[in-house]
C-alpha cells in the first residue's frame, strides 16, 4: 500500500469522529483536506481530472459518480470524497503505472446536500482536484441497504461484464461484488446495540498480473460495489479480481476477456 | 416567506388550536372500517406530512389503527378523528412498513396503551433508516417534526398473523422484499376491505425502495387476495380489488423492460435512469420525484440477471 492510499484509509477512520461537525460545519472542505491530503495545496483540475455526478441523488443509496482521466499516464491516485458524508472518503483508487484506466465509474451513499470533490495526486506528487455539487434525494430515500437478506445471502457473488470502448485503443469493463457495505452506524432502537459494519475496504484488478487499479475504501461506497472502467490491454487473458471486507473476508474472480474490445 | 407563513398558520389552525378531529376527515367506508386519504404531495411543512391513506378497524371490543400518518401533529389529529367515531380501547397500532409518512405519527398512540404491530424486518429498518428520516425530513418540514420519535412494534409478524377485535378477526400478511424491506398487509374478511399500505400506489407513481422484480411478484401475488375493495397506500380510497391493481403493474413492466433493454445495450446507470420508465410520465403525479430514483435502484438490481 502507498503513502497515500495509507493515508486516506487512515482518514476513513479518524473522521468518523469529525462526523458530527462536519455536518454543522458550513463547509467541512478546509478540514478534510487537513485529515486526508495533510494541508497540501490543492489546485484546480485544469482537466488532468474531472467528476460527473448527477444534479441530484436521486436514490440516496445509489448516487452514480464518475472520474475522467485525461492522461492517465499522469495519475497516481485518484480519490472521490463525499464533503458531508459521515465517512467522506468514498474510495481512493491506485491506478496501475501502464493501466491507461480512462475513466472509473462507481456508485456512492449521499446522506445529504454535499459537494464531492475528485482529487487526482499526478505522478509528480502535486494534487489537483474538481467538485460537485450534489443535492439530497428526497422523500424517503435512505442511504441504506435495501434488503439486509439478501445481500448476506449473496455476499461475495461477482460479476464481469464488458463494453464496446469509445476510445479503439482500449478496452471497458465492469467489476460487480455483492456487498452490503454497511455502515453499522445505526443503532438497533430494541437491542440499544450497534449493529455491526460489514463493508469492502480494498479491491484490486489486473488484466494477467499487471495491476488495473487498487481501490480503497469504505461505507460510502453502495451496496454491491460496483466499478466500470476503460484500460488499456497489455495482451493478457484474464481480467483477475481480489477484494477483502473490514471483517477479513476475502473475494476472488477471475474472467477471460472477451473480443467486446 | 410572508405567505409561507401564513399558509402554515391557515394549516395548523384547525388542528391544533381548533377542533382537530373536524380538520382531519376520517370516513366509514364499510361497517367499523375507516379511512383517511393523504395528500398527493411531497411531505411539507404545509401538509404535516399528512401524505398517506390510514385507517382503522373497530371491532365488538377493540379498536386496530393501521398506519399513523407523517408527523406527530397529524398522529394526534387522527386519534382525536377516532375518538370521535369510537371510544372503545386501540389495542393495536399496525404499520404497514417503515417510511416515515406512515410511522411518525406513532408517538400520538403510545399513550393509548396499543401494541405496536409490524414486519419482522420492521425494527432493524428503523433502525437503519429512523435516525436519517429524522434528520433529512428537518429540511422540509421544519418545526412540523417537532415531537417525532421513532416507535419501533413490539409484535412483529413473520409470516401471517390473525388479531380478534371482537366479532372482527384481521389477518396480517408479510411479504417478500417489494416496494420496501418489510411491507405489510391487513384482510378483514368480514368487510372484504384489504389494507395494501405501499403494496399498491393509485395516481401517486410507486416508489421501489426494496426490490422492482419483488414488487413485480408480490403485486401480482396480491391479486389472489380474497378481497372486494382496497384501500391503497396512497391515492383515491377505496377502490375496486383486484383492478385496481392494473396500473401499477402496467408501470412496473415498463419500467422493468426499459432498464433490462438500457442495461443490455451497456449503457450506464445515469443515462438509463433519465429514460427508463419515460413513457409512463403521463400517467402519474410525483413522476419527476420518484421515477429516476426507482429507475436508478431498479437497474442497480437488474444488473445482476443473465450470467
Amino acid at each position: 500500500m502507498n503513502t497515500a492510499a495509507r493515508s486516506a484509509a487512515g482518514a476513513l477512520f479518524a473522521l468518523l469522529s469529525t462526523a458530527a461537525l462536519a455536518q454543522t460545519a458550513p463547509d467541512p472542505w478546509p478540514e478534510l483536506v487537513v485529515d486526508i491530503f495533510h494541508s497540501r495545496p490543492i489546485a484546480a483540475a485544469d482537466g488532468v481530472i474531472a467528476l460527473e455526478a448527477p444534479a441530484r441523488a436521486e436514490d440516496a443509496a445509489i448516487v452514480p459518480m464518475t472520474m475522467r482521466f485525461a492522461d492517465p499516464t499522469q495519475i497516481k491516485v485518484a480519490t472521490l470524497v463525499i464533503d458531508q458524508n459521515p465517512m467522506p472518503v468514498a474510495a481512493a483508487f491506485t491506478l496501475g503505472d501502464k493501466s491507461g484506466v480512462g475513466f472509473i465509474e462507481t456508485r456512492v451513499r449521499v446522506n445529504s446536500y454535499s459537494n464531492v470533490h475528485a482529487v487526482a495526486e499526478t505522478r509528480d506528487g502535486k494534487l489537483r482536484a474538481d467538485a460537485k455539487f450534489v443535492k439530497a434525494s428526497g422523500g424517503c430515500s435512505a442511504p441504506a441497504v435495501k434488503d439486509e437478506d439478501e445481500a448476506v445471502a449473496n455476499l461475495g457473488k461477482m460479476k464481469y461484464r464488458e463494453f464496446k470502448s469509445a476510445d479503439p485503443a482500449k478496452r471497458e469493463a465492469q467489476i460487480m461484488i455483492r456487498h452490503p457495505n454497511a455502515s453499522g452506524m445505526q443503532m438497533d432502537p430494541v437491542s440499544r446495540a450497534y449493529l455491526p459494519a460489514h463493508f469492502i475496504d480494498s479491491v484490486e484488478v489486473f488484466q494477467g498480473d499487471a495491476p488495473i487499479f487498487k481501490m480503497e475504501g469504505g461505507i460510502s461506497l453502495s451496496e454491491d460495489p460496483t466499478f466500470r472502467f476503460t484500460y488499456a490491454p497489455n495482451g493478457a487473458k484474464t481480467i483477475r479480481v481480489e477484494a477483502h471486507d473490514n471483517k477479513g473476508g476475502v473475494y476472488k474472480g477471475e474472467w477471460p476477456i472477451g473480443d467486446a474490445s | 416567506m410572508l405567505r409561507r407563513m401564513l399558509a402554515l398558520v391557515a394549516a395548523l389552525a384547525p388542528l391544533v388550536a381548533g377542533n382537530p378531529a373536524r380538520a382531519f376527515s376520517l370516513s366509514e367506508i364499510a361497517p367499523g372500517v375507516y379511512a383517511h386519504q393523504g395528500e398527493t404531495s411531497l411531505m411539507t411543512r404545509e401538509n404535516l406530512g399528512d401524505i398517506a391513506n390510514l385507517g382503522a378497524f373497530v371491532g365488538g371490543e377493540a379498536v386496530a389503527v393501521i398506519d399513523t400518518g407523517g408527523s406527530l401533529i397529524e398522529g394526534r389529529a387522527f386519534l382525536a378523528a377516532l375518538r370521535e367515531k369510537t371510544q372503545k380501547p386501540i389495542r393495536y397500532v399496525i404499520n404497514t412498513h417503515a417510511h416515515p409518512d406512515h410511522i411518525f405519527g406513532n408517538g400520538a398512540f403510545v399513550e393509548t396503551g396499543a401494541i405496536f404491530v409490524g414486519h419482522k424486518n420492521l425494527p432493524r429498518a428503523l433502525a437503519a433508516r429512523g435516525p436519517h428520516y429524522l434528520s433529512a425530513f428537518r429540511a422540509q418540514m421544519g418545526d412540523a417534526l417537532d415531537g417525532v420519535t421513532i416507535v419501533p412494534p413490539t409484535m412483529t409478524v413473520d409470516q401471517t398473523m390473525t388479531l380478534d377485535l371482537g366479532h372482527r378477526k384481521i389477518v396480517l400478511q408479510a411479504w417478500r422484499t417489494a416496494h420496501s424491506g418489510c411491507d405489510l398487509t391487513i384482510l378483514d374478511p368480514k368487510s372484504g376491505v384489504l389494507f395494501s399500505g405501499d403494496l399498491l400506489f393509485l395516481q401517486h407513481v410507486p416508489v421501489v425502495d426494496g426490490s422492482l422484480l419483488g414488487f413485480l411478484d408480490v403485486a401480482d401475488r396480491l391479486a389472489a387476495i380474497k378481497a372486494t375493495q382496497v384501500v391503497a397506500g396512497h391515492g383515491p380510497l377505496p377502490a375496486p380489488w383486484p383492478k385496481a391493481l392494473e396500473d401499477q403493474r402496467a408501470y412496473l413492466m415498463r419500467l422493468t423492460a426499459d432498464l433490462r433493454a438500457a442495461i443490455k445495450k451497456g449503457e450506464g446507470v445515469a443515462a438509463a435512469a433519465k429514460e427508463a420508465g419515460a413513457e409512463e410520465r403521463e400517467k402519474w403525479r410525483l413522476f419527476d420525484d420518484y421515477n429516476a430514483r426507482n429507475a436508478t435502484a431498479g437497474f442497480a438490481e437488474l444488473e445482476w440477471e443473465g450470467p
